[in-house]
This record gives structure tokens, sequence and C-alpha cells, in this order.
């Protein structure tokens, strides 16, 4: 069953397009990561899917629509939006009380376990403590919570490295089990792209990427070419080329690995080496030509 | 204090069993309420040291007791009445008047700012409707400081009337004069009844208030007030007249008018509770026009925060 489907999706802010007909579709027990500028309408895509914002077009979140349903949506997505957002006045205990208070699926002792691995005092504040620990106590409120669907709007923002590699662990050691969906947005991309099963790109309230990471490792090649070879290469109609040290890297979409081969170093792209391409294609065009 | 304003860290380990009743769909209002508590400690706090502050004042002026008790023995029943229960009633009114200021200030920031801060996104990620949040926000001026001020102000009546009673211990007559004119019982009782009315009658106020500050960007304060001052002045400079004016009064303090029979000022009734008039109350138009109000303006703050892009 697919945990969201989207067709023609759309939303405005006065004249500005927020979500120009956007057609996804999410299968369940998968990471997907939402690769967007700023301002592409990757948040208004999610606020939609969160029964945050009204929107147009068609959408169903676990079979609900999340705008007419929220009440009861609510209850199986849990989300994180960044580390801003938990109330500066609150204390420890207190957002665990109340968390276990209003949310029917919560397991305090979960949460509990959770917050013992970490610094967190239960008195603390939450102005007192760290932006680091501010996300771990909002990943144990949020793990501890039984939901079907997470989504993360830039969840790691404003986090050292260890902070977030901590974060992404947890997620996929202590919380994903296969048969939970995962939406998260990041600028941090390499960090993220063992994490995900799939990733979409969107731009200007488009998405102009929608892949599985399996079909992207098979699809995209980037390759290191010899400078005898750049001619050649070129003719293959990479997407997109840049150099390094007066070397040129091609990036090619379905191109042949053995071909590649012959022209230079052949390696896997990394999620941000494809979304500058795709991004820069974008800039240059007027359409969307990397789907 | 019988409510969980006084919530301490130690308390919320019995926290579920302050609620047993509490079913699966009063779960979310009860936590919403206990959790305005937490955040807003003024809620508790300012009457409580309004209280404080009237009892140190009555401290200073309970030494010249025995001395004002003997004066007053001479008067008529009707006099001695007036000037034994005024300090008590004065009490009651000046708590009276700080909840309505802290009501006033929590309301133009409950739905403010949980945006400034954008704690929005947490509260609206979990299973508490809009509706839901609304109401208990509503309900802290409407019940939660009634509730809380009435054990206030009946706590800081017994200790002002145990602390004269040990003053005049000396002269047996003022004693039995003293509990003889004070009818705490009746007072308590027709001060239920009057914290009801004030409630009921000031709910569409506190509902504009909630509105404002879920409609308002900054300055909700200035929003919610101004537009009435602009009326007013208008009115006054177009018309001459101040019909406007005189409802925000009536809106203000018609509630007494309203819901007591009127006294001529200085006599008070042997028995308080002669003084009420719920049939006068509850026929009033006012109170039903007010009541309709907010909950017209309750359900536009509803539909606000639900419809409108969290920040």
């Amino acid at each position: 069953m697919a945990c969201i489907e989207a067709r023609g999706l759309r939303k405005s802010f006065g004249p500005t397009i927020a979500l120009d007909g956007v057609d996804l579709r999410v299968e369940e027990g998968r990471i997907l990561g939402l690769i967007g500028p700023n301002g592409a309408g990757k948040s208004t895509a999610l606020h939609a899917i969160l029964g945050l914002t009204p929107y147009g077009g068609e959408l169903k979140v676990l079979g609900r629509d999340p705008w007419t349903e929220r009440d009861q949506l609510v209850r199986e997505v849990c989300f994180i939006a960044d580390v801003a957002v938990l109330p500066r006045w609150m204390r420890v205990w207190q957002a665990l009380d109340y968390v276990a208070g209003v949310h029917p699926r919560f397991d305090r002792a979960k949460a509990e376990k959770f917050l013992a691995k970490t610094a967190i005092q239960r008195a603390s504040r939450v102005r007192e403590l760290s932006k680091g620990m501010v996300t771990q106590l909002h990943l144990a409120l949020v793990m501890a919570i039984d939901a079907h669907l997470l989504v993360l709007d830039e969840p790691t923002l404003g986090l050292d490295i260890l902070y977030r590699k901590q974060f992404y662990d947890s997620l996929l050691s202590d919380y994903f089990d296969g048969r939970r969906t995962i939406v998260v947005t990041t600028h941090q991309v390499e960090e993220i792209q063992d994490v995900l099963t799939d990733v979409m790109f969107i731009n200007r309230g488009r998405i102009v990427l929608d892949c599985s990471m399996e079909q992207f490792e098979s699809r995209y090649l980037a390759v290191m070419v010899n400078p005898e070879h750049v001619a050649a290469a070129r003719a293959l109609k990479p997407i997109h080329e840049r150099q390094v040290f007066g070397r040129s890297i091609l990036l090619f979409d379905g191109a042949d690995r053995q071909q590649l081969a012959a022209l230079g170093e052949v390696r896997t792209p990394s999620i941000a080496d494809l979304f500058v391409a795709v991004m820069g294609n974008q800039a240059g065009e007027a359409q969307g030509a990397a789907r | 204090m019988n409510t969980p304003s006084d919530a301490a860290p130690e308390s919320a380990v019995e926290a579920p069993a302050l609620a047993p009743a509490a079913t699966a769909a009063t779960r979310p209002m009860y936590w919403s309420v206990r959790r305005e508590l937490w955040e807003n400690r003024s809620i508790h706090a300012a009457p409580l040291v309004a209280a404080a502050v009237m009892l140190f004042g009555f401290l200073i002026r309970a030494m010249t007791l025995p001395r004002r008790m003997r004066a007053v023995l001479a008067l008529d029943a009707d006099k001695q009445r007036a000037a034994i229960d005024m300090p008590y009633n004065a009490v009651a009114g000046l708590i009276i008047l700080t909840a309505f200021i802290v009501g006033v200030f929590y309301c133009l920031d409950a739905l403010h700012g949980e945006r400034r801060d954008r704690s929005i996104l947490f509260w609206k990620s979990l299973p508490v409707s809009d509706l839901t949040t609304v109401l208990s926000k509503a309900s802290i001026p409407l019940v939660v400081l009634p509730l809380l001020i009435f054990a206030v102000i009946v706590t800081t009546q017994m200790i002002m009337l145990l602390l004269s009673t040990a003053l005049l211990l000396g002269n047996p007559p003022s004693v039995a004069t003293l509990w003889a004119r004070l009818p705490l019982v009746q007072m308590s009782l027709a001060l239920v009844y009057a914290l009801t009315a004030i409630a009921l009658w000031h709910a569409p106020i506190y509902a504009w208030l909630l509105l404002v500050s879920g409609w308002a960007r900054r300055a909700t304060f200035l929003w919610a007030v101004l537009p009435f001052l602009a009326i007013c002045a208008f009115e006054m400079i177009a018309f001459r007249t101040s019909h406007f004016a005189s409802l925000l009064r009536y809106r203000l303090i018609g509630w007494y008018p309203q819901a007591f029979v009127f006294q001529a000022r200085g006599s008070l009734p042997a028995d308080p509770l002669t003084a009420l008039d719920p049939l006068k109350f509850v026929t009033t138009p006012g109170l039903w026009i007010g009541l309709a109000l907010a909950v017209a303006l309750l359900a536009a703050a509803a539909r606000l925060r639900r419809y409108r892009e969290p920040i």
C-alpha cells in the first residue's frame, strides 16, 4: 500500500506558486529524501502531507485525506520540523508527561530508555539544553510513538557532525523497522545518501527527479575523463560537466558503463553531484529536462 | 488550592491519579490545560501575590483594630456590618481585578506565543485538535482562574478573620460582633455566584482577545484595544455621542447591575445572598448576546488556527 500518494498537488501563496502539480507516490517502508533548493516547495509539500495547510489536487496519506481527516491522521504520523520548535519553557519531564497524556500510541518507557543514554536531565528546561540535546529529546519523544509515518523537515539543521551522525544512526537502529515510512528533507545530502532508499528532487514546486537508490546507482555514472577523451565523452551527451583540478568530470544518465570505462575513471555520483547537475540544468532551461 | 495549578515537579508522578475519570476524549483537554498552567505561572502566582500583599496591608492596619472595633460597637447594626465587611469585600474585589488583568494578558499571548517561538509546529504534531487547544486556552480565564481565585479569596478572608479574632481576644464583645456581622459562608456563596456571573459576562472579551492573539503577527494588545478606542473617538468627534463607549463600559462592568439587586451606597444587606438576582441576570439579553458572540469568536479562533499557515 502507498503511504503517501499525491496527484496534481497544488498550492500557491498569492502570486507565488509553491507546489505546481506535484505527483508522487511513496510506498510503505521506504526512507525518502526530498531534496531541493531553498524555496523549492519542500516544506509546503510536507505541511500538505501533515494536514497543516489546505491544498489543491489529490492527496492521500495512509489512506486518509490529511486536510479533512487530520485529527485521525495525526495519531499515526510524527513530525520533527527543526530544532527550534520544542517550547523553550518546557521541562523534560513535562514534555514526557504531556506527550504521554495526549498521545495514545506513546510508549513512555521507550522514551525514558532513550533519554537515559543521553546527558539530558529530567528537570532541565528546553532552553537550557544545547541544540543537539533538544534534537535528542525530540527524537526520544518521536521514536517512542508507534507511528506509521515520520516526517523530518531539516531535523539536523544547526547541529554538529557528531549529533547529526548520531541522529541518523538512532533513527536507523532504534526506529526504522522496514514497516515504517520516513520522509526527510535536508541540505546535508551527502550524510544521508546511505540512509535513503529513495530520492526525490523538487524545484520550483515540481518534482524533477524521482527514483529509488538502486535505480540511482545503476542509472547515473560520473566519469573523471582523461583529457584526450573529453571530446568523445561529450559526444555521449553527459547531463552535466564540471572541472576539478583541470580535469573534467562528466555525469551521465543511463549510459553504458563499459563504454564510459574506456574514457576514464567511472564511479557512482553522490546525490549532491546529481543535485547540482539537475538544478544547474533547471536554471538554464525553462522546463525540467532531467526527468 | 484545589486546582492542579500548583504543579511542582514531584506532582508529575501522581498526575494520572489526578484525572482518574479522564476518558479518552477529555484527556487531551486535561493535558492541554495543565500545559497552560506549566507555561503561564502568572496564572496562579499573580492572585497569590495580590493576596499576600493585601494580607500584609491588613496586618499593618490590624494594629489599630482593637481601638477601631470599640468605635464600631457604638454604631447601629447596618453601619457595623458595613465597617466590618469592607476589608473582606475589598480583598475579594482586588483579587478579582488581578485575575481579570492576568486573564487579559494571558489571552493576548495564548495563541500568539506559540507562533512566535514556532512551537505551534510541535503542538500541531500531536493529536490535539485546534478546537481543543482553543477551548483549553479559553478555559483558563473562564474556569481555571475563577476556581483558583475563589480558593485564594476564601483562604485570605479566613486568615483575616482568624487574625482579627486573635487580636480582639482581650475584648469578647468585639469578637462576638465581628463574627455576628461577618456572614462568611453566605459571602462565599455570593462569591461563587459573582465569579460565575463575571466569567459568563466577560466571556466575549476573552474570546476576542484569543482571536486577536491568533490573528495579529505582532502588537496583539494594540490590535485588541485600539480599534475600540478609535471607534469611540470617531463617534465622539463625528456625532458628539458616546453610545459605543457606554456599550464597552456595559460589557466591562454591566455584570454587577444585572446580576445583583441595586444597593444604596454604604448599606449592605444582613445576608449577602439576598443581594443576588439570578433571574434578572439570566434574562438579560446582554448575557446571551455576549455568550453567542464568545462562541462565534472562539470558533473563529479555532478555524484560524486550523487554516492559517503555521508559521
